[in-house]
């Protein structure tokens, strides 16, 4: 999000926190379905800036439906879609104005009568889907979001798809790029929509209504940079009674004014020092290739947290908690614990969702603990690498913290006892702790490196010229 | 949380605090561009900052001139006793465009290492990529502070209409240093003239004054990625020089022969070379000359021929007539040393361009 609009939705929801309370819900309602389209970055496919937003709305009540079965059409629910269809309409409509295209939307509309079409076609599928044993649903949803996602964060894929739109649009296909289909948030949508198709298959999901669950998937603070709430305790939020306290302003202002400092003045510093694909193969000394790691390294936290920041400051004045995501990752004495604080909602959803589940199924199997560790933490890894992108670069990133992971884990278990009778007196204890904070923030930042860089290649001459070469 | 808390008071108080940043800013903070990390926690860079695509080659144009100066290799600390300076001033064939900083003029000098009355000469790359004698003027005076012991003023006819003097942008955004100029060398400019961007209060505030504290922290930035890379340029592939002018045109800046001198900046030029406390050379930079269709009317995409030559005469009369230490290397090099501009040399041009001014050297010994 850039600055003028953190500004203004920062103050539509200062607006909102003195709505009444039933209000406010319909505000969010409303905000948070503007944002999809005013967030989503204009892109060369004709339409497709509008037509990507739309499906997300679509999908989302889509698997609304899903989740609640025959019982879903109350009156609440129906004037909720009325309303989601009015807002498509009316954002199409903007198409008309004499200053078109509006800020609403990242590029001109399309035609009235196609996205009413489209609406139709979203309002069929949902009434088939509300028919479709919810089993059914389960299988396929899922399989079709990861399926959806594999496209968009593999380049191939995602050029081959840019390809394909272009000639349906009547463009050319030469100038095709896996950039063309930029979905914004769509990593955090999908993820949030599958917690809640597995949480209604293990039958822990309340009950929600479509104005909640589009209110959750699509909430505007969060929708770009997460974090990655859950539905129950979101809504719990979004139910209760608000009214804002001072001790609530405070924290508003101190999360926004570190969030807005984090990113734009210390990350967007930082970036002008830091690690590129550029600068790696330019570096001509091993002391320099150091401190521009290390800038990244700053950079990348700074930027991700100050987002967060930002996002749980202006959703505090709403009066919804939003989790944390980071809790001074470079300050942990291990490569556990730094995944214990570091995206950690996003760790929260894959430990729930992957590790536990196949922890679990291979322990059943007998296997020995160390395979079913290594096993579990290097395809946990390596699914985090790829959630961030389909790429070689990615998933090594995953595979070097699997690494890390394992190897902690061996040791800490052949070595506790050892240490533990050693570090007997808080100096040794501090020893420890320091050299296990160094260790990590250090074996944290050489992962960057595959991280950053789009090539392993390239990551290995970087490393070379880390270590001297 | 204190229980007398309250959110329009601490609003009001926030925005009494955050005006009151804006408009103090607004006094005076002459020196603040002298702040620098160059020379101290990074090298200082051999040429002055200027650039066009900062996230590829780590430099970038502001108009700081203490900040400018303050980044580059020349304020590294006092004078040595036993260095000869000399500064080296001109356009962008001096500054370096399209050549690394080691392939440059200075840089081709230094790695001559002559040694002068006695001390190792060392060269400093002051040259800036645009062309008027104002400007030279202005990075020479203000370069009088770092004692040279001698300077090498590189010029063309494109630098003197008088015309253009003040339309660059460094020279522009430094109205109080052109004020002080024409005040100290009576010079023939207007400190009226619109081309002038003079500041008022509201563009002194903190809110005016963004970009300029943005430029000086972003040179402060770009210097860890200079430092790490040595790259402050890019060398994107480039076009040869024109070489043909079908049309024949024959005009220089509107100018028609003969060669109006009161259109020119003389005025201008004889200021640095009779009052700047350093001697000069003053050399008459290659240009190149081109064989193409009307060469027997233009040099090349800058010049006329009428023109060019009405120039090279008036200056050397007027050299002689001053005792100025004038070179004239107009013819030095060939076509094929010009890179993609009939002023831009290959790091070879530039190897025979230092050589002739080594020669031509006449340095005064105490």
């Amino acid at each position: 999000m850039t600055l003028p609009l953190i500004a203004i939705f920062g103050a539509l929801t200062l607006l909102a926190a003195f709505l009444s309370d039933r209000i406010r819900g319909l505000f969010l309602f409303t905000l948070s379905i503007l944002a999809v389209y005013a967030l989503q970055p204009a892109l060369p496919i004709r339409y497709l800036d509008f037509w990507l937003p739309t499906a997300a709305l679509g999908l989302a009540s889509i698997f609304w439906i899903s989740l609640r079965g025959a019982e879903w059409h109350s009156a609440d629910n129906l004037l909720s879609a009325a309303w989601m269809a009015a807002i498509v309409l009316i954002l199409a409509l903007t198409r008309f104005l004499p200053s078109a295209p509006s800020p609403l939307t990242p590029s001109m509309p399309p035609r009235l009568e196609l996205v009413f079409a489209a609406l139709l076609v979203v309002t069929a599928l949902a009434a088939l889907t509300g028919r479709v044993r919810f089993g059914w649903v389960h299988a396929v949803g899922l399989v079709a979001l990861i399926g959806l996602l594999a496209i968009l964060k593999s380049p191939e894929a995602s050029l081959w798809a840019a390809k394909a739109l272009r000639l349906a649009n009547g463009q050319s296909a030469e100038t095709a790029s896996s950039f063309d289909i930029r979905w914004l948030g769509i990593s955090y949508i999908i993820f949030r929509i599958i917690h809640t198709l597995r949480e209604r298959q293990m039958g822990t999901l309340p009950e929600v209504s479509l104005r909640e669950y589009v209110t959750y998937i699509f909430f505007y603070p969060a929708l770009t940079a997460g974090p990655i709430d859950r539905l129950e305790r979101f809504v719990k939020d979004l139910r209760a009674a608000w009214k804002p306290a001072n001790e609530d302003w405070i924290v508003v202002v101190q999360r926004i004014g570190l969030g807005l400092f984090k990113k734009f003045v210390l990350a967007d510093s930082l970036a002008l020092m830091a690690l590129n694909a550029k600068n790696a193969g330019e570096t001509q000394s091993t002391g320099w290739a150091w401190i521009l790691l290390y800038a990244y390294t700053l950079q990348i936290f700074l930027d991700f947290s100050g987002y967060t920041d930002i996002a749980i400051g202006m959703a505090r004045m709403v009066g919804i908690r939003l989790p944390e995501n980071f809790n001074a990752p470079y300050l942990r004495p291990n490569v556990t614990h730094f995944w214990n604080n570091w995206h950690m909602t996003l760790t929260m959803w894959f430990r729930a969702y992957f590790f536990n589940p196949l922890t679990r199924a291979l322990r059943t199997r007998q296997f020995p603990i160390w395979l079913v560790i290594f096993i579990t933490q290097f395809a946990t890894m390596a699914l985090i690498g790829a959630w961030h992108g389909l790429t070689a670069n990615f998933i090594l990133w995953g595979l070097w913290h699997g690494l890390g992971l394992f190897i902690h884990n061996r040791w800490s278990d052949a070595t506790r006892a050892r240490f533990g009778e050693w570090a007997t007196t808080p100096l040794r204890q501090n020893i420890l702790n320091v050299s296990g904070i160094v260790l990590t923030f250090h074996y944290a930042a050489l992962g960057w490196v595959w991280f950053v860089l789009p090539t392993p290649s390239l990551a290995i001459q970087f490393f070379a010229r880390l270590f001297g070469a | 949380m204190p229980p007398s808390f309250s959110l329009p008071r601490a609003l009001l108080k926030g925005l009494f605090l955050y005006l009151a940043v804006v408009l103090l800013i607004a006094l005076p903070l002459p020196d603040i561009g002298k702040l620098s990390a160059y020379n101290a926690l990074f090298p200082g860079r051999p040429r002055l900052p200027f650039g066009e695509n900062p996230s590829e080659a780590y430099n970038f144009s502001l108009f700081n001139l203490d900040a400018m100066f303050a980044s580059h290799e020349i304020s590294d600390g006092t004078k040595p006793a036993d260095e000869f300076r000399v500064l080296v001033i001109g356009d962008s064939s001096v500054w370096g465009t399209l050549l690394k900083p080691d392939e440059t003029l200075s840089a081709q000098l230094n790695a001559s290492a002559p040694m002068v009355c006695g001390r190792q000469a060392r060269f400093y790359n002051l040259g800036y990529p645009t062309i008027t004698v104002t400007k030279d003027l202005m990075l020479m005076d203000y370069a009088a502070r770092f004692q040279p012991d001698q300077i090498i003023w590189l010029t063309s006819l494109e630098a003197l209409p008088l015309d253009k003097q003040l339309d660059t942008p460094l020279v522009a955004n430094n109205a109080s240093a052109v004020d002080a100029l024409i005040e100290k060398y009576a010079l023939p400019l207007s400190p009226n003239d619109a081309a002038l961007v003079r500041p008022d209060f509201w563009d002194r505030t903190l809110i005016g004054q963004r970009r300029n504290f943005a430029d000086l922290i972003r040179l402060q930035l770009y210097g860890v990625q200079w430092s790490a890379t040595g790259i402050d340029q890019i060398y994107p592939p480039y076009p040869a020089p024109q070489t043909d002018f079908a049309d024949g045109d024959d005009k220089f800046h509107d100018l028609r022969p003969p060669l109006d001198e009161a259109a020119l900046a003389y005025d201008i030029l004889a200021a640095g070379m009779n009052h700047v406390p350093a001697p000069i050379l003053l050399v008459n930079e290659p240009i190149m000359i081109s064989g193409g269709v009307n060469s027997d009317i233009r040099y090349n995409f800058f010049y006329p021929r009428w023109a060019y030559d009405a120039y090279r005469t008036q200056l050397a009369a007027r050299a002689e007539a001053n005792g100025w230490n004038y070179l004239d290397v107009w013819n030095l090099l060939p076509q094929s040393e010009f890179t993609n501009s009939a002023i831009h040399l290959t790091p070879a041009g530039e190897t025979i361009l230092a050589q002739n001014i080594l020669n031509a050297l006449q340095p005064t010994c105490p």
